[in-house]
């Protein structure tokens, strides 16, 4: 796919007599664009169909828009997908509000503020981020299970509002902030908290949109700890609930298909409004990271 | 009971702040704001990370089956038993077959789309949100609809579909594990998934490469095209490869989600390390002895990885690409 790339990366004004390699670059980006979207475009169809059309032998490129699968979907008795979506709502907005709060705090203490044994609390979060959090469930679920935690709201957020990966990122933006602009604010007599809560953080809100798009993601698209604390359906997130209708012994092609558009929505929203933020914070963060 | 309990969480730190307000020797006391600052962190911190990293560590050498508060010590047997189990040691497998098909190509495509996204003039943020939007479908969405329309093993999913036309009978992807056609499925979907982010962190790198290190190159008689991209452009992305490799491999290793979904557990095959430790320590055993036995040895393992890694590819040694 690089030598299609004649030129490659050669950036400002390119000559305007390479048509025919304009044209070529064009037309590969446009193919592999079709087959990106090709997914959207499987869920929308089905989502929007009777399980006939869908079955069919012959494949129907366009739906017949059954509008009412929507309201099918969440009249079904068999999964209550409204209380899943309520439950990753309030999960996700609750693990973005929570770990802004935290993380951001403690990556400036510990970029900031002058205390001796700063390093040494430093290193112990740096030591956190040598143990992957997928491979720490078991004992996380030991703990919480014995905390009585299962099947709540506190056992499906607070855990996970800790995260020593975001508290190092908030770190290595607020070592690059520039210092003369919280001096000031010490020379007008605000202390560190002040400082912090009328000059950093006013100045550092597109850094705090991208952690909280990405918190925010992640936070609903979650899988494996909602599966492992929501054991009863009715603190099932909407992963969850769209895993248990893979493995359900009905099959109801169209409405496993409007769930999972349903589920995709708030996501494309949240990714189409914020993405300029998003694409910041992964190109600051990921490199630096 | 959400509100109770996140209210919870953030309330101790402005109480203190109101505490500190009027005493000025405190607000201006270094020791004080830091633990003001982290303390709230860092007590979540050792709570929920170094707490059951250490208990599991305690539960590795005990007969933990059906409790957390076991009391029968016996050594390095759920070690032992772990790497004696071959549904253990084939998950390492599976993970080593995955890691080796999803990390070239993941890199090798998201390179690619940063090459041709970076040249375009016009719609460049149109075809660049095109290929970042998959990011925002969840590991779980995405299994279904390769599962349940793309690799259908009848003819209603697209893939047959679309062998149907030139005349290829239909293929079960996901019934039988010879041959293994179950790779397409977990390879492309990840694909799919993750390549218009690391397409991001290669758009950005390129972005960063100095004009002029290309009209030196022109000057010097490089041609455009293949000579300047094995010169310049894959030699100052070098840094950034050597994290997007390190950052696969991790993910690779961590891989649940789309396992889980589309080759379910009760597969015998196509098991990664993740689904055999939820087997082991949530499944009808509960054995969380050799569940937390298996964690340390996966934390262990990624570690060395980790490390190794970077010792080969020179992690670190960023300043190479200035």
């Amino acid at each position: 796919m690089t030598t299609t790339a004649p030129q490659a990366g050669k950036p400002g004004r390119a000559k305007r007599g390479n048509v025919i390699g304009n044209t070529g670059l064009y037309v590969a980006v446009g193919i592999a664009a079709l087959l990106f979207l090709v997914p959207f475009y499987l869920i929308l169809r089905n989502a929007l169909s009777t399980d006939p059309e869908i079955t069919g032998e012959n494949w129907k490129l366009l739906p017949s828009f059954q509008w009412g699968n929507i309201g099918e979907l969440f009249d079904d008795t068999t999964v209550d997908f409204g209380r899943a979506m309520w439950n990753s709502t309030v999960i996700a907005v609750s693990m973005t509000v929570g770990t802004l709060l935290i993380c951001s705090l403690a990556g400036y203490g510990l970029a900031r503020i002058p205390y001796k044994h700063a390093n040494k609390v430093f290193y112990a979060v740096l030591a956190t981020l040598m143990v992957p959090t997928a491979v720490t469930f078991v004992p996380s679920f030991v703990l919480v299970s014995s905390l009585g935690w299962v099947d709540t709201y506190r056992g499906l957020i607070i855990p996970g509002l800790f995260s020593g990966f975001t508290c190092f990122l908030f770190r290595q933006y607020f070592l690059g902030f520039p210092r003369e602009l919280e001096e000031a604010a010490r020379v007008d007599g605000l202390g560190y908290w002040g400082a912090y809560w009328r000059i950093v953080v006013p100045n550092s809100l597109n850094f705090f949109a991208a952690i909280a798009t990405i918190t925010f993601i992640s936070g609903w698209n979650a899988f494996l700890w909602p599966l492992v604390i929501g054991q009863d359906p009715g603190s099932w997130t909407v992963q969850v609930a769209l895993s248990s209708y893979m493995t359900n012994q009905t099959v109801n092609f169209h409405l496993i298909f409007m769930a999972t558009a349903i589920s995709i929505l708030p996501l494309v929203f949240v990714f189409l409004f914020l993405q300029r933020w998003l694409v910041q914070g992964i190109a600051q963060t990921g490199i630096k990271g | 009971m959400s509100t109770t309990t996140t209210r919870g969480v953030s309330r101790p730190a402005p109480a203190k702040a109101q505490r500190a307000r009027p005493r000025r020797a405190l607000r201006g006391s270094p020791t004080f704001n830091f633990w003001l600052f982290t303390g709230p962190f860092l007590i979540g911190l050792v709570i929920f990370v170094f707490v059951p990293i250490g208990w599991s560590i305690w539960l590795s050498f005990f007969d933990a089956r059906f409790t957390v508060t076991p009391s029968k010590f016996i050594g390095f047997d759920n070690y032992t038993s772990m790497l004696e189990n071959s549904n253990f040691t084939g998950s390492l497998v599976t993970f080593t077959v995955f890691a080796a098909l999803i990390v070239p190509l993941t890199w090798a495509l998201s390179l690619g789309l940063a090459l041709l996204v970076h040249r375009l003039r016009f719609m460049r943020a149109f075809f660049r949100s095109v290929f970042f939007l998959p990011t925002a479908v969840s590991y779980v969405a995405a299994a279904l609809i390769w599962k349940m329309s793309v690799f259908t093993g009848v003819r209603f999913g697209l893939m047959n579909t679309v062998l149907g036309w030139f005349g290829v009978d239909n293929i079960a992807y996901l019934s039988d594990p010879n041959p293994p056609w179950y790779w397409l499925v977990i390879v492309t979907v990840r694909l799919w998934l993750q390549a218009g982010f690391y397409m991001i962190l290669f758009l950005a790198a390129l972005q960063n490469i100095p004009p002029e290190l290309y009209e030196a190159a022109a000057i010097d008689g490089a041609r455009p095209g293949w000579q300047t991209f094995r010169y310049i452009t894959l030699p100052q992305l070098r840094a950034t490869s050597t994290a997007v490799i390190l950052l696969l491999l991790i993910a690779a290793y961590q891989a649940f989600d789309e396992f889980f979904n589309i080759i379910t557990t009760r597969a015998t095959w196509g098991q990664t390390p993740l689904m055999v430790l939820y087997k082991t320590a949530l499944g009808e055993n509960q054995d969380y002895g050799a569940g937390s036995a298996g964690a340390v040895i996966l934390t262990l393992l990624i570690c060395v990885v980790t490390l190794f890694q970077g010792k080969i590819m020179g992690f670190g040694r960023g300043e190479e690409s200035q």
